[in-house]
């Protein structure tokens, strides 16, 4: 542990795990996917604070803020993307959060993937979207490994 | 004596979709212990291992049953219309999220959810334009609605006196089962206890009001679609229903008078025999329990009624087409298990709600098994296999080991109370998802099979025009209405829900007077509070 690379703080930056939220918005309680990617990425070696349902993007907005996220996930099958994405992108602005990367996971037509990326959402997966291609995603956006290298040093 | 050769087989083990292994080869030496009479029965014959009815699909084959419901009511009535013209059989409505949830189209958690994954229904007025020009005397109407299923029924019955139908010929099913929504749906409003008395409340109103109602309908499929496995789906959903039968014995009910009115539903998922077993051992285990654990009397308590859908988290958004195949054949395993009638997904439920031609096709999927296939010509054409009755013996003593534990919890309420089937459900979903990333179960199309750059598949886009259309509907209701014969109603309603008295009375002079869903559910809300689940992964 001494020996990481001579700096505490390049240690420190290798230590910090990737904090995501997982977030169900909407009325919708089919959680199943949410639940699973949650764990997926905290075997993954990463830090996942789940909401649990019916958050509202003001709730989700303040979860990122409080838990200090680097990324914010949020599983939507109903149908209501269009409602809830431009709202929390907005709200994540208006809180100094533009670096929290937005991935959103669910049934989402084609026609409104154009949209949610270009209000900011970096990543949009569908259903039968491998869980190591999110992982994947959400590694290669932070630039850096995720920390079970680090810890096993 | 065999090369090693020809013994290698092409993986070292072979489990179902549920991960239950199977063997090579079963032979009279697999159910060696296996008794015609005490453990299959001739169909219609106790313990209805084979069938409840004696004839089989040779008297009457399945309703064919298509759930459907978007946007305004009368949109989805236009549906229905088609759906009744194309040889359906009978109507099943799917209602949007918040209606599901109790909340007004105005209520800032129905942002962008009215209309979009169900018709959005409000007041009577709604439920009047559902089903204009449908007449409910010659039809049976399923209702996938739960927390809100008193009120939602209530609208439904004023609707059918409208049309001069008689509540005691009236016939349909309401879903109307929380356990399985606190288990894997999470779409409850109030906390489970106050939850399962509005249940036995309906149990107790249908057997005196409107006797040929299914007055719920057990569900396990949304327990499989949370992930859960053939045996788990299996063993939680009957325990529902022995909780809702011990619920309404406590309430003072005769076990002969309510639970004949019970039907279940199950998932129709895509490993075939692991599912034929699993419906024959249901109707196997609810009728041995009902007579040993329960005293039933009435053999129709002790048979099982079911609907089954297929799986609709089998469905890909790859290769949409693919879907048919997948549906076809996990449909051909329910008809083979027995289902009483059958939802048919659409090739396009990925993606989004099916368009109008999907809908038709998944109809036509049923229409080919039961017209052309022949599997409908004999009753339980896999009874006596080596296979199928080994798998289903299992099953069967599998079931029964989840509900000693289950037992021992002090029943499935204590049980959901303690996330114990919330738990398990999510153990197995995880697992299956690990089992898809190692390639060990395979999905074509996902992980094995894949084509690159497919083109887009034409979908059923749902506007935003409803939220408005329904608003504003609700706005002239609200206008038109006795503004003080609603608080009227909606305060007798919150007086009843303190005391004991059935609920159902002052609910439908709520329903007559136009009061909304929102303001029903509230009132009770005020009373009950809301159940909030303890996030955990």
């Amino acid at each position: 542990m001494q020996y990481l690379y001579g700096s505490a703080r390049v240690g420190w930056e290798l230590m910090r795990k990737t904090r995501v939220v997982i977030a169900k918005p909407g009325l919708d309680g089919h959680d199943r996917g949410a639940k699973v990617i949650a764990r997926a990425l905290r075997d993954a070696g990463m830090e996942v604070i789940y909401t649990g349902l019916r958050q509202t993007p003001e709730q989700i907005a303040a979860t990122a803020l409080q838990e200090d996220a680097d990324v914010v996930g949020l599983s939507i099958l109903s149908g209501a993307h269009m409602h809830i994405c431009p709202r929390l992108m907005e709200l994540l602005r208006a809180k100094g959060l533009e670096h929290v990367r937005v991935l959103v996971g669910g049934i989402i037509p084609d026609v409104d993937i154009p949209k949610l990326r270009e209000m900011g959402v970096t990543g949009i997966f569908l259903p039968g979207s491998p869980m190591q291609s999110i992982i994947d995603f959400i590694n290669n956006s932070m630039g850096q490994a995720v920390t079970p290298k680090a810890e096993a040093i | 004596m065999k090369s090693a050769t020809t013994d290698r087989e092409r993986a070292n083990s072979f489990t179902t979709i549920s991960g239950r292994p199977i063997e090579r080869l079963y032979t009279a030496d697999s159910i060696s212990g296996l008794s015609y009479d005490r453990d299959l029965g001739d169909p219609g014959v106790y313990p209805y291992t084979r069938g409840i009815h004696p004839t089989g699909y040779r008297g009457k084959v399945w309703t064919m049953r298509q759930f459907a419901g978007f946007g305004t009511p009368e949109e989805t009535n236009g549906r229905y219309k088609q759906l009744l013209a194309a040889g359906g059989t009978g109507l099943s409505v799917a209602f949007d999220l918040p209606t599901l949830m109790g909340r007004d189209p105005d209520d800032p958690l129905s942002l962008g959810e009215v209309g979009k994954c169900g018709v959005s229904v409000v007041t009577l007025a709604d439920m009047e334009r559902l089903f204009e020009g449908i007449r409910l005397a010659d039809i049976t109407t399923s209702m996938t609605i739960n927390s809100p299923a008193p009120m939602i029924f209530a609208m439904y019955l004023v609707v059918a006196e409208q049309q001069g139908a008689d509540w005691k010929t009236l016939s349909g099913t309401i879903q109307n089962d929380i356990l399985k929504e606190f288990i894997a749906q999470k779409e409850y409003i109030f906390p489970p206890r106050p939850s399962m008395r509005l249940i036995t409340d309906i149990f107790e109103f249908c057997a005196a009001e409107v006797p040929k109602w299914n007055t719920i309908s057990v569900s396990g499929y949304h327990i499989r679609e949370a992930g859960a496995t053939a045996l788990q789906e299996l063993a939680f959903t009957l325990r529902d229903g022995i909780e809702y039968v011990q619920w309404g014995v406590d309430a003072g009910l005769d076990v002969d008078d309510f639970v004949p009115r019970m039907s279940f539903f199950f998932n129709a998922h895509s490993d075939f025999f692991e599912e034929i077993a699993k419906y024959r051992a249901a109707r196997k285990i609810w009728a041995r329990v009902m007579r040993e654990r329960f005293g039933a009397k009435s053999e129709r308590s002790l048979k099982l009624r079911f609907h089954s859908q297929t799986a609709g988290v089998s469905l890909t958004a790859q290769q949409p087409y693919n879907n048919v195949v997948r549906t076809a054949l996990q449909a051909l395993s329910a008809v083979l298990g027995g289902t009483n009638s059958l939802h048919t997904n659409s090739l396009d439920e990925a993606l989004a709600l099916p368009t109008a031609e999907a809908a038709t096709l998944a109809l036509r999927t049923q229409q080919v098994i039961a017209h052309e296939s022949g599997v409908t010509n004999t009753v339980d054409p896999f009874g006596g296999s080596y296979f199928i009755e080994r798998l289903t013996l299992d099953m069967e003593e599998g079931a029964y080991r989840y509900f000693d534990t289950i037992d021992r919890m002090g029943g499935m309420v204590a049980a959901v109370e303690q996330g114990y089937p919330q738990r398990e459900i999510a153990e197995s979903s995880y697992r299956f998802q690990q089992a898809v990333e190692k390639k060990e179960k395979l999905i074509v199309g996902v992980n094995a099979f894949v084509e690159e750059n497919e083109v887009p598949h034409p979908i059923l886009y749902i506007d935003e025009s409803a939220a408005g259309a329904q608003m504003a509907r609700m706005i002239e209701t609200k206008a038109g209405r006795d503004e003080a014969r609603v608080q009227r109603s909606l305060a007798a309603l919150a007086e009843t829900a303190r005391g004991t008295s059935n609920t159902m009375y002052p609910l439908l002079e709520c329903v007559r007077a136009y009061a909304t869903v929102g303001e029903m559910c509230n009132a009770l809300r005020d009373v009950w509070g809301e159940y909030e689940e303890v996030p955990s992964i």
